[in-house]
């Protein structure tokens, strides 16, 4: 059986930043397992400009994002195996490879970085009742479809969901030329930008309808229509408001699922809220020498937040497998207070930070004018006053070594929201 | 002109088809979809059932009980998944407990074997997750679970292998009597054949008619289900049904062979035979009927849901040669048992045929063996490596909810009944019934379609037909476009 | 005197603003939260602009399409004229990123750009390390 350093499991932004990290901090031999034919993970297809503007400084397309890491990677001596699925992973990190060339592999890592992104919820996993035609899409996979292989999906779009996806379909379908009749969002709030909503929806006048899903769908070969109805304060369909929409695609924009499959046959443990591992400041999982990162954790909105995530990863990975690894328990839990639905990460251990820890969080609501609470097991630490915080826009917190130090043995940290909501 | 032309690919000509061409026959199956299995026969609880809720002395009790015996050997011979695991009504007070006994009596009466009640704490002890509220359940150690489609796919391939021809895409738009036999004018060419076999689903009846034969009528009854996550398999062990209705045998929680748990049916009475659109109001009763037997049934483990039409004609199956003419076999109202009662249905239908005055001897050389694709999820890690090694297409995974290979996919395409749609190779390699529904592999499985049968991508359908999956290229290069 | 009414995308704020234009000038902006704001309502209003990403068919590449961006943001009343521009350009491989593909993009002084490396069919350019 082989054995590498460090093994990463994921080529995309995640897994590229971990890598490059990993050797980065000395690590001699990193691999990356990738299944598609290329390196840049979800990137290759998202072809619209946003990223970078925190890591580069520049505005940049997603092809863009992947080749500056995958060029850093080539020179940091980082290796990958294309074109390779992981079959399973056992709790002492033993992976099973399978690809073309070399057939079924086992290999041993001697740490683990989980970097596999996440995967569309589907047509199915909503009950969406209706006829089962062509022409039903996550916009993921419609993404695919226009911006690899380059095929139209459809000519005369719904879009449920007003995820970013959804949006930045909405008007890549519509510069291709084709009809987007609207965007119909379950929430009374848009979990996509606010960029984007003015760039991809108001600029080609495509309707956005809050508090909107679809109940039904008709076609029996291609899909003919949808009807869409209103819902209330429940999510659930108003008896009435139904309106039936010719078109001949439906578009779902409608959650990210972490696809964490390997991780549940490695034995990590995962939050039941996101759905991802448990990780601590190092971003280790439950499991001594596998770590995690990227959406395979949580869901993130910008790029740019998961590679620095990422790079903790892998420079723990690193040192994990070079043996200088502090391997103490962590001793702070890191919870959610009202307000918070989750935080990442879970656990921190003061002796492993180096400078500071920065806590990433969502919010359940919208808040107006309240304040980020953050309080230890002895007491509140201070509030930030915060206008505006909605559950579309990742929140975090950047909290010092020292400053932690200072406030004795502390087991706790809880973030919570707190003065007046919306 | 052909011995015989069988109307209908479900699972019942399908497998009649199989039996046939143990015959030296030549033998033609019409189905008017682009892929057989594509009726009610991949919309159905899948289930082998004991016996014990047929009438006795119906020729629903005879075959299914007589079909329930065959599976094994059909199943092994054509290598299609099923599991004997047993069969459980549960019983939630004393009337249910007198159903209960109703059965047991029926079945007994049906010759079906091993029967009895268990009590309370054998039934939690075999079903962990079934309801506290569950006093006593009826076993039927000779029920279990069967792939319907796949089935339907292997007995047809096995009739093909044989020498029977598989029409597909051919809707049957009128037949005409003659001295010979039979012209059966489809959408596409007349088919003449000395005998037909009328195996058509909810059609049934109107194929019938085209004879003059309205001795019998066919009402769709819709039967919705919702497929769980395999996350979810622990929760059944065995079928567990709740008393049966009027209406049919209720909503079922079952494992499947994949190890997926498959929760339903309902049953309206419907107009239109082509209507298997779900609704709202029907997956929630589904679902909260399900709960009574197995409360932890819940709808965010739901990854796609669907619906089948029975073909129900009054109250038993419809099986005879038709009055306007012996020589037109109706297999008509083949609703449940009818998916368990196939193999035996098969026999009875060649022995009508036999009756009817077509004579034929036993082939020397039928070959009751059909291989499935290699399922590389299925197999050892040694074996794994072994397929790889013969061919390096088994080392590509592309479905990857399924762990489903490039060699499969490439294995369906090239099958005596090839797959052509998206839908066809789904039946057949399993990819995109995973969690994400074919979210990443669909368009991995549309190259490899359109590599292998050289289909461009955008006329690549999900189901034949006017099922384009995209509707064309990008609008690119239109200033070089040597398109014509 | 004219006033426009737009929603500002700096920040999740989305602050309402009143932008009072006069002669091709802006004369006021209220409702901006912050003083970023206050630009990015006269900007929107006098000279909105956007970036356009699309895809432009390569020949003899080992894809099919190469992803293109406008090197800079664009007036926003030449969009569908850039993407006939686009629609209508082909480009051979290979092509590397940061490649200009159409100069001068309906006449905006700005170009199209590749945004992603497409090597030769047959020459596979992998990724791989």
């Amino acid at each position: 059986m082989t054995e590498h350093d460090v093994v990463v499991i994921g080529g995309g932004p995640a897994g590229l930043a971990a890598a490059i990290a990993a050797r980065q901090a000395g690590a001699q031999d990193v691999w990356i397992i990738e299944r598609d034919k290329r390196l840049g993970g979800i990137l290759q297809q998202c072809i619209h400009n946003g990223f970078g503007l925190h890591i580069f400084d520049e505005e940049l397309t997603g092809p863009e994002y992947a080749q500056r890491y995958i060029d850093l990677a080539e020179e940091q001596g980082v290796h990958a195996m294309l074109d390779t699925m992981v079959l399973d992973i056992t709790p002492d990190r033993v992976i099973t490879v399978v690809n073309k060339k070399e057939g079924l592999q086992t290999i041993k890592a001697k740490a683990l970085v989980l970097a596999m992104g996440c995967r569309e919820r589907s047509r199915g996993a909503l009950n969406i009742p209706g006829t089962r035609p062509a022409g039903i899409f996550t916009a993921g996979t419609a993404q695919r479809f226009v911006n690899m292989e380059g095929y139209m999906p459809g000519n005369q779009i719904v879009v449920l969901g007003s995820g970013d996806i959804g949006l930045i379909m909405a008007r890549r379908l519509t510069l291709e030329g084709a009809d987007v009749k609207m965007v119909c969002e379950i929430m009374p709030y848009s979990s996509g930008l606010k960029r984007n909503i003015v760039q991809c929806l108001d600029d080609f006048g495509i309707p956005l309808r809050l508090n909107y899903t679809v109940v039904d769908i008709r076609g029996k070969d291609r899909v003919e229509g949808v009807t869409v109805a209103a819902v209330d304060e429940n999510r659930r369909p108003i008896p009435g408001s139904e309106e039936y929409v010719p078109c001949d695609t439906l578009l779902l924009s409608v959650g990210l699922i972490p696809e964490n499959e390997l991780s549940r046959s490695a034995g990590v443990e995962l939050n039941p809220i996101t759905g991802g591992p448990v990780v601590d400041e190092s971003m280790q999982t439950s499991i001594a020498g596998v770590f995690a990162c990227g959406n395979v954790v949580h869901v993130n909105d910008l790029v740019d937040n998961v590679s620095t995530e990422s790079a903790i990863a892998g420079r723990a990975a690193a040192l994990y497998a070079l043996g200088t690894f502090d391997g103490s328990t962590p001793g702070i839990t890191v919870k959610t207070g009202p307000g918070v639905r989750y935080i990442v990460p879970n656990a921190i251990n003061l002796a492993r930070v180096e400078d500071s820890v920065t806590l990433y969080f969502r919010v359940d609501n919208v808040y107006e004018n309240a304040a980020l609470r953050v309080s230890t097991d002895k007491g509140v630490l201070f509030n930030i006053k915060k206008k505006i915080m909605v559950p579309g826009e990742m929140q975090h917190i950047k909290l010092k070594k020292a400053f932690l130090e200072k406030q004795g043995d502390i087991t706790e940290v809880t973030v919570e929201v707190a003065g007046e909501e919306v | 002109m052909y011995d015989v032309v069988i109307i209908g690919g479900g699972v019942t000509g399908s497998c009649i088809a199989r039996e046939l061409s143990r015959y030296e026959l030549s033998v033609c199956l019409l189905d008017k979809e682009e892929d057989v299995a594509s009726g009610t026969s991949k919309a159905n609880s899948a289930i082998v059932h004991a016996g014990y809720d047929a009438k006795p002395g119906s020729l629903q009790a005879r075959l299914n009980v007589e079909g329930n015996r065959l599976m094994e050997d059909w199943c092994a011979e054509l290598d299609v998944p099923f599991k004997r695991m047993g069969s459980l009504v549960l019983a939630f007070n004393d009337e249910d407990m007198r159903e209960l006994d109703n059965l047991m009596r029926q079945g007994e009466a049906n010759g079906v074997p091993g029967l009895r009640i268990i009590g309370k704490d054998e039934l939690h002890a075999m079903e962990p997750y079934v309801a506290d509220n569950a006093i006593a359940g009826l076993y039927a150690p000779t029920g279990g679970i069967v792939c319907p489609y796949e089935l339907t796919i292997a007995a047809a391939e096995n009739a093909v292998v044989n020498g029977a021809e598989v029409k597909l895409g051919r809707m049957v738009k009128g037949i005409r009597r003659t001295e010979a036999g039979f012209d059966v004018e489809t959408s596409q060419e007349v088919v003449s054949a000395r005998y037909v076999v009328d195996a058509a689903g909810v059609y049934a009846d109107d194929i019938a008619a085209m004879i003059g034969d309205d001795s019998f009528k066919v009402k769709p009854r819709k039967g919705e289900y919702c497929i769980l996550d395999k996350a979810k398999g622990y929760l059944a062990r065995h079928v567990i049904f709740q008393p049966p209705t009027a209406m049919g045998k209720g909503v079922l929680v079952t494992p499947t062979v994949d190890g997926n748990i498959l929760v339903g049916p309902n049953a309206h009475d419907i107009d239109d035979k082509e209507d298997t659109a779900t609704t709202a109001a029907g997956l929630s009763e589904v679902l909260s009927t399900a709960r009574k037997s197995v409360p932890a049934v819940s709808e965010r483990d739901v990854i796609t849901s669907f619906a089948g039409l029975r073909a129900v004609s009054g109250s038993d199956f419809v099986i005879k040669p038709s009055d306007v003419d012996n020589r037109f076999i109706i297999v008509g109202g083949i609703c449940s048992p009818g998916l368990t009662s196939a193999p035996a249905i098969a026999r009875m239908v060649a022995g009508l045929l036999r009756q009817a005055g077509l004579e034929a001897s036993l082939k020397a050389d039928f070959n009751p063996i059909r291989k499935d694709i290699p399922r590389f999820r299925e197999m050892s890690d040694e074996e794994r490596q072994k397929l790889i090694a013969d061919d390096s297409a088994f080392g590509r995974i592309i479905c990857r909810c399924e762990t489903v290979t490039e060699g499969e996919i490439i294995n369906a395409i090239k099958r005596p009944i090839p797959a052509l749609t998206l839908d066809a190779i789904k039946r057949r390699a399993r990819a995109g019934m995973g969690r994400c529904q074919s979210g990443f592999c669909m368009p991995r499985v549309m190259e490899i379609l359109a590599r292998e049968t050289g289909i461009p991508a955008d006329e690549i359908t999900k189901k034949g037909g006017p099922s384009r999956v995209l509707v064309g290229p990008l609008n690119k290069g239109v200033a070089y476009d040597d398109r014509a | 005197m004219t006033t426009r009414n737009i929603t500002c995308i700096l920040c999740p704020q989305g602050c309402n603003l009143e932008v009072t234009l006069d002669d091709g000038k802006v004369v006021q902006v209220k409702g901006n939260g912050c003083g970023k704001g206050k630009t990015y309502g006269a900007e929107e209003c006098l000279d909105p602009r956007r970036t356009i990403t699309s895809s432009v068919k390569v020949i003899g590449g080992e894809h099919p399409l190469v992803s293109v961006k406008t090197a800079a943001p664009i007036p926003k009343a030449a969009i569908w004229d850039c993407m006939k521009a686009i629609n209508a350009a082909c480009v051979e491989a290979p092509v590397r990123i940061g490649q200009v593909i159409i100069e001068n993009v309906a006449d905006t002084g700005i170009n199209v750009v590749a945004t992603r490396n497409v090597a030769k069919a047959g020459e596979g350019e992998e990724a791989c390390i």
